[in-house]
């Protein structure tokens, strides 16, 4: 029978997403298109706003990482006004940031990721969720997890005003200090936040790692693909997630291209395909060649896993540990398995956490200088931050007055759209044989794209936004099953 | 009292911030669990729309909608929650007013798939390739929702009995909302139908700066990146635009403690009708050289052309549901 299986909607990320697995005669997957069935139009309705008022308006683009949304912003409207903003200014964004990736992580991997291995992807719809997690962890393991994220969305809300929809950043600065007494609460924060980033990694390698059956799966060739990836480093070629040149490595983990943000147009390109609102991110200077891995087509792949493949390391103590002990563990220096982006997240929060640690403490953070007004004319400009998904392009053009003439953005989880394509299609071709399919193998060719933590909010931007998962069973042109969810 | 009652929380088009919104309210969110059994909720749970099309009608107590309304799924979706609902309430300010996305309304689907799939400095789509709702993938077809021209928001296409505002609806108002489920819950009396969950008057009656305001007239306008704002003072007096008087409050100024002017996420005050129309015409008439002798129609504008983006300005999060909504088309 040849058929299609479509799943619909895709639950636990965030935003609205389609799959569609195409059968051949036997029952054998022949294809699959991952979908993604929204738009909302960003880039044309920011046409015509003062460039001041982006930063307010961007980060609606997405309520999981609007932080970072709200970073890239008023990085490119720095950018515009060619303002540079006072060390004070700086470290508190920094700080912003960290504390972001940090909600940001913990989220994806306590609420969304995780139940998949505890309880397991084979566990009752019901329990494969955080609620099923926290039962087989225990209550304060749970309570641990909702208060450090809490503070973590403190942190923001106290520099920036709000948490999932920031304010405070502005061109040239942040519109507000933070008081000596807010600064003592988030040091005491800090450390409790740094503390349980590593019992995260603890619980990961204590339930996940030492359990043959994940520690296969994540070994497995069936979540593996050889492709570029691209993600931000410092000066000192160490992972960072707010400033910074981009580098990108080939499939062999050398270096193919290092770049500054304003070089974005030289470097990618996107392609684009009738049947998704999405649209396909590549390497300019490698091409497109389809929905591909391997060294001649220009797909490449952002987030956790890549942002560690490309730098030399991670720029502190704790983290650098387990940077090593990573990539011990796969004996070799760039790692392909894709639901090793779930591990390499949770060392990027121990990173995060000990820059919190570190900010948090440092004398320039408590300085009451956070501003410079702007004094050149507004032209162009381009600002780039590693958000928790990924490398994050926004690209302004005004005119004279600072009134937006054009917006280009690129999100992370699109740059991942081939990535999520193609993860799914092997999953799919590995679990479904002779047409059969269950709950269990359809939420494991999930997990195939769930380790991108894919924001397919944000990834709408352009155009329409949202992702529940339908898988569609095609049988000789007509529809033959259908599994919704969402 | 009932039994526990059942409970969904759906996103149309939306970002997520207001699902997120309702897990930062962190353990508050056991005293929804305690009286309610959330059936529904796709970023979080794993349950089936085809579970949903099952139920009888009014087998939900009550939904909380969030997003806009911007393509048939969105559409379908909001028919069918109503259908299944005793109680809709539009959560946020997508779903109460069409928000941010709802700036959108100044163009149509052509001019966003323009900017999106062509022009595009970082596109290369020589063959101006566009998505279509129905594509042939060898012989068997891949559907994806029809794109519509205009957002609109959730009482534009379904009843709405309750409005929660907000982008996202702040942890005071979401506890509000938490009042009127027990109140479902408990089979007390309800608010009445239509009433938007937050404080009646507009943001400025309890602002901590409203002691610094001055009769008279807005003498300049100026940008807020373009001086250092003073944390004490009344925006307005400081030259910057903001939408506090025509803004419902019940926010907590978490813009305003921020030292950001407010952009009217909470929509209109209780007497208000249109808020977009309100700021308009309030600015035209206030903003002036500050003298109170005659003075010359031309020499009062310029101040006040100092705005230049009224829509993005007083219409930023209100656009689908002002009376004047549409771009002219040549020849409509």
């Amino acid at each position: 029978m040849s058929g299609k299986i479509t799943i619909s909607p895709i639950t636990r990320l965030e935003g609205h997403g389609k799959i569609d697995i195409m059968l051949d005669d036997d029952g054998n997957v022949s294809d699959s298109y991952f979908q993604v069935v929204e738009l909302r139009g960003f880039e044309k309705f920011c046409q015509g706003r003062p460039v001041e008022e982006l930063p307010r308006i961007m980060p609606k683009i997405c309520g999981v990482c609007p932080g970072a949304h709200h970073m890239a912003s008023s990085k490119a409207c720095d950018a515009v006004y060619n303002v540079q903003i006072p060390p004070a200014a700086e470290n508190l964004r920094r700080l912003f940031y960290n504390a972001h990736m940090s909600h940001s992580h913990m989220l994806h991997f306590f609420a969304l990721a995780a139940p998949d291995f505890i309880p397991g992807y084979d566990a009752k719809p019901e329990k494969r969720n955080i609620l099923g997690l926290i039962e087989k962890l225990g209550m304060e393991t749970g309570k641990e997890v909702m208060k450090i994220r809490g503070y973590a969305q403190k942190i923001q809300a106290m520099i920036a005003g709000h948490a999932i929809h920031p304010v405070g950043s502005i061109p040239g600065g942040l519109s507000k200090p933070l008081k000596s007494a807010e600064l003592d609460e988030i040091r005491t924060m800090a450390d409790d936040i740094k503390a349980f980033a590593g019992t995260a990694l603890q619980l990961f390698k204590d339930h996940i790692l030492s359990d043959s059956r994940y520690a296969d799966m994540i070994m497995s060739e069936m979540y593996r693909h050889e492709t570029y990836y691209m993600g931000m480093v410092d000066k000192n070629g160490k992972v960072n997630f707010y400033d910074g040149d981009i580098r990108v490595t080939d499939p062999e983990g050398n270096l193919f291209a290092a770049f500054e943000p304003g070089e974005y147009l030289d470097h990618i390109d996107e392609h684009v395909e009738p049947w998704t609102y999405l649209k396909f991110p590549y390497l300019k200077n490698v091409g497109w060649r389809g929905r591909t891995d391997g060294p001649d087509s220009g797909v490449y792949r952002v987030n956790s896993l890549a942002r560690l493949n490309v730098a030399d390391g991670m720029a502190t103590e704790l983290a650098q540990k387990e940077y090593e002990e990573f990539y011990s563990f796969f004996d070799s220096p760039v790692v392909h398995n894709t639901l090793a982006f779930h591990w390499a997240r949770l060392i990027e929060n121990l990173y995060a956490a000990e820059e919190i640690v570190n900010l948090a403490s440092d004398p320039d953070t408590a300085g009451k200088d956070v501003r410079n007004i702007p004094a050149e004319t507004p032209a162009e400009g381009v600002g780039v931050v590693e958000a928790p998904r990924g490398t994050l392009f926004h690209h302004y053009i005004t005119d004279e007055n600072g009134m937006v003439k054009d917006v280009n953005l690129i999100v992370a989880t699109v740059q991942n759209n081939a990535g999520m394509d193609m993860a799914v299609r092997r999953a799919a071709k590995n679990l479904i044989k002779n047409g059969a399919s269950d709950d269990a193998v359809l939420n494991r060719i999930e997990m195939a794209f769930r380790a991108f933590d894919p924001c397919l909010a944000c990834a709408t931007h352009a155009g329409p936004g949202e992702m529940p998962l339908e898988v569609v069973f095609h049988c000789n042109g007509r529809v033959e099953r259908r599994i919704r969810r969402g | 009292m009932k039994d526990k009652l059942t409970m969904a929380v759906n996103w149309a088009g939306a970002c997520g911030g207001c699902d997120v919104s309702i897990l930062d309210i962190e353990d508050k969110i056991f005293s929804i669990t305690k009286i309610a059994d959330i059936i529904y909720w796709p970023v979080a749970m794993d349950f089936k729309r085809k579970d949903l099309a099952a139920l009888e009608p009014d087998s939900i107590d009550i939904t909380l909608f969030n997003g806009m309304i911007r393509n048939s799924e969105h559409l379908e979706d909001a028919k069918l929650l109503r259908e299944k609902s005793k109680v809709m309430v539009a959560f946020g300010s997508c779903a109460h007013l069409g928000g941010i996305p709802g700036m959108a309304n100044f163009t149509d689907r052509q001019g966003i798939f323009d900017v999106s799939y062509i022009t595009s400095p970082s596109t290369g789509n020589p063959d101006g390739t566009l998505p279509l709702t129905r594509v042939d993938a060898g012989g068997r077809d891949l559907t994806l929702p029809e794109f519509h021209d205009q957002v609109r928001a959730l009482d534009r296409v379904v009843d709405v009995d309750y409005y929660v505002p907000g982008c996202p609806p702040p942890f005071n108002v979401i506890m509000k909302t938490i009042e009127v489920v027990s109140a479902v819950h408990e089979g007390e009396e309800l608010p009445a139908k239509g009433s938007v969950i937050a404080d009646r008057n507009a943001l400025c009656g309890d602002c901590p700066r409203k002691d610094t305001v001055r009769p008279g007239l807005m003498e300049n306008v100026v940008r807020p990146h373009e001086k250092m704002i003073d944390p004490d003072t009344c925006f307005l007096e400081q030259g910057i635009i903001c939408m506090g008087p025509f803004t419902r409050g019940g926010c907590g100024h978490l813009c305003i403690e921020a030292n950001m002017p407010c952009r009217g996420c909470f929509g209109p005050a209780e007497k208000q009708y249109d808020q977009g129309t309100e700021a308009l015409s309030a600015f035209g008439s206030v903003v002036s050289a500050g003298r109170d002798d005659y003075v010359p129609r031309g020499e009062m504008l310029r101040p006040v052309n100092k705005v230049k983006d009224p829509l993005g300005t007083f219409y930023r999060f209100s656009l689908p549901s002002a009376i004047i909504n549409r771009n002219m088309k040549e020849g409509k």
